[in-house]
């Protein structure tokens, strides 16, 4: 790539910081430029995201119309896995697929629902009373 | 004496941690393509049936903490690394080692970086920064695709340590040790063995995943995803593709261009011109990398919806595999003097 085809997209970079490329320079040698973003990434990222929220969208509803827990929302909303949940916790993911039904979550001691508060980072209350 | 310590960025955070520690250490020859190319980092693999982030796993360059090692084992210096299981010692240790002046490599998860951009935060582990000092509770770090120096809080630093799920950092730091003056000489026959090294990875690496032959297995793959996985998966998959080709830094085949930049050096510590000319292929290799993500692009923003162009995408793959293939065989057959 040459330097003056550098793409200078707006991208989710701004403000934070640039990338760095390797590009030739006027006389073919090759050098470092910074660039703001480049739209083809951007999209990728953006479709990425656009599929979190969806996912996260649709299991608050479980959620409000009682088929699912909050550790299932809160698992979505951190972009975590049944694998990563299992590793903040120590729960086994057998256990934590339980815990995602809410007559099994209701009956949560205070002692494990704080584990999953700690893996998501919020309060103990906030995953009581989330209600979808 | 205290030396100081000078934020370097990069294209790619380990390449920019090594180079940076080793000018500190007063290697000033580093540079970031020496020292990828060094430690022969340049590679490709596609894992099967691992999904990260719902999407496939490839990866454009070797296992992390690779680059380093072998660059630093190249020129007769060595690396330490520590891992830790209690988190206040981890903290110790690395407190420590900044007050005595000496800036030390850190493995990180970005989920819980602050400076880094919100939609750049997923659960990714091999990040690479580099602290060196310490202000209140407040560490300074030079995070190499940073344009500054930024801070992390202790609390944050914790965090970030200690991310948890694949490659989990456990803390693990890092920082070279038995530092001399390398001679030319060493430079330029650490500059053949990377060479080396690197040619006979991406041409005979045993099985269809990795190396040039794993380009052409990606390939194979997207011509399989519309029927097999349905229009919207399949343009999540080319995203991710997209995407792995770097998180931050780097981007389509970014890869390719710091190792034609290597080449380029190379021949001039080895006063050979042929390398010049393998280096204009890795550029081409980057460019069609670049291509090919314009290609997969088109597909994930327009949902365009037509087998034809997962094919087009296929042929790029299976030519840029070409491409390198043809510059590794080069390299492999070249007789290099240092």
């Amino acid at each position: 790539m040459k330097k003056e085809e550098i793409p200078q997209d707006k991208s989710a970079l701004e403000k934070y910081t640039r990338d760095m490329l390797y590009v030739k320079n006027a006389d073919g040698k090759y050098t470092t430029a910074l660039s703001t973003g480049w739209e083809v990434k951007k999209v990728a990222l953006d479709n990425a995201w656009e599929d979190i929220n969806e996912r996260v969208k649709e299991t608050a509803l479980a959620v409000k119309n009682g088929e699912k827990s909050p550790v299932a929302y809160y698992m979505e909303l951190k972009l975590m896995d049944l694998t990563l949940l299992s590793a903040y916790t120590g729960f086994w993911k057998f256990n934590i697929k339980r815990h995602m039904k809410p007559s099994v979550f209701a009956k949560l001691s205070d002692e494990k629902l704080s584990r999953y508060a700690k893996a998501f980072d919020i309060t103990l209350q906030e995953l009581k009373n989330f209600k979808g | 004496m205290k030396k100081e310590f000078k934020h370097i960025q990069a294209a790619h955070c380990e390449n920019g941690v090594a180079t940076s520690l080793l000018r500190y250490h007063g290697l000033d020859f580093a540079t970031e393509p020496l020292v990828f190319g060094m430690g022969s980092g340049i590679f490709y693999i596609h894992i099967p049936f691992l999904m990260i982030n719902g999407g496939p796993a490839v990866s454009y360059r070797t296992m992390p903490g690779f680059i380093f090692s072998r660059a630093a084992k190249l020129l007769g210096l060595s690396v330490t690394r520590k891992k830790f299981s209690n988190e206040q010692r981890a903290k110790e240790f690395l407190d420590n080692k900044i007050k005595l002046g000496e800036p030390v490599g850190c493995q990180v998860g970005v989920f819980n970086l602050p400076y880094f951009p919100p939609e750049y935060r997923f659960h990714f582990n091999a990040h690479n920064l580099i602290t060196f000092a310490k202000e209140g509770n407040e560490y300074l770090v030079s995070d190499p695709v940073m344009e500054d120096v930024t801070r992390l809080t202790e609390e944050n630093m914790m965090k970030v340590r200690f991310a948890k799920g694949p490659f989990a950092p456990n803390g693990h730091v890092y920082y070279p040790e038995n530092i001399k003056a390398v001679s030319d000489e060493t430079i330029r026959r650490a500059i053949v063995k990377g060479i080396k090294r690197a040619s006979r990875d991406m041409l005979y690496i045993p099985g269809p995943i990795a190396g040039v032959s794993g380009i052409n297995y990606t390939a194979k793959h997207i011509r399989k995803w519309r029927d097999k996985l349905g229009a919207k998966k399949a343009a999540l998959y080319l995203g991710q593709i997209v995407r792995m080709q770097e998180e931050i830094g780097t981007g389509g085949g970014g890869f390719r261009f710091i190792y034609a930049a290597f080449l380029e050096e190379a021949s001039k510590y080895l006063s050979d011109d042929r390398l010049l000319k393998v280096s204009d292929e890795f550029t081409k290799a980057g460019d069609l990398w670049r291509t090919s993500a314009v290609q997969m692009g088109r597909i994930y923003k327009g949902r365009l919806d037509d087998q034809k162009y997962y094919e087009e995408c296929a042929d790029m793959l299976n030519q840029i595999s070409a491409i390198e293939k043809g510059a590794f065989r080069e390299l492999k057959n070249m007789t290099l003097k240092y």
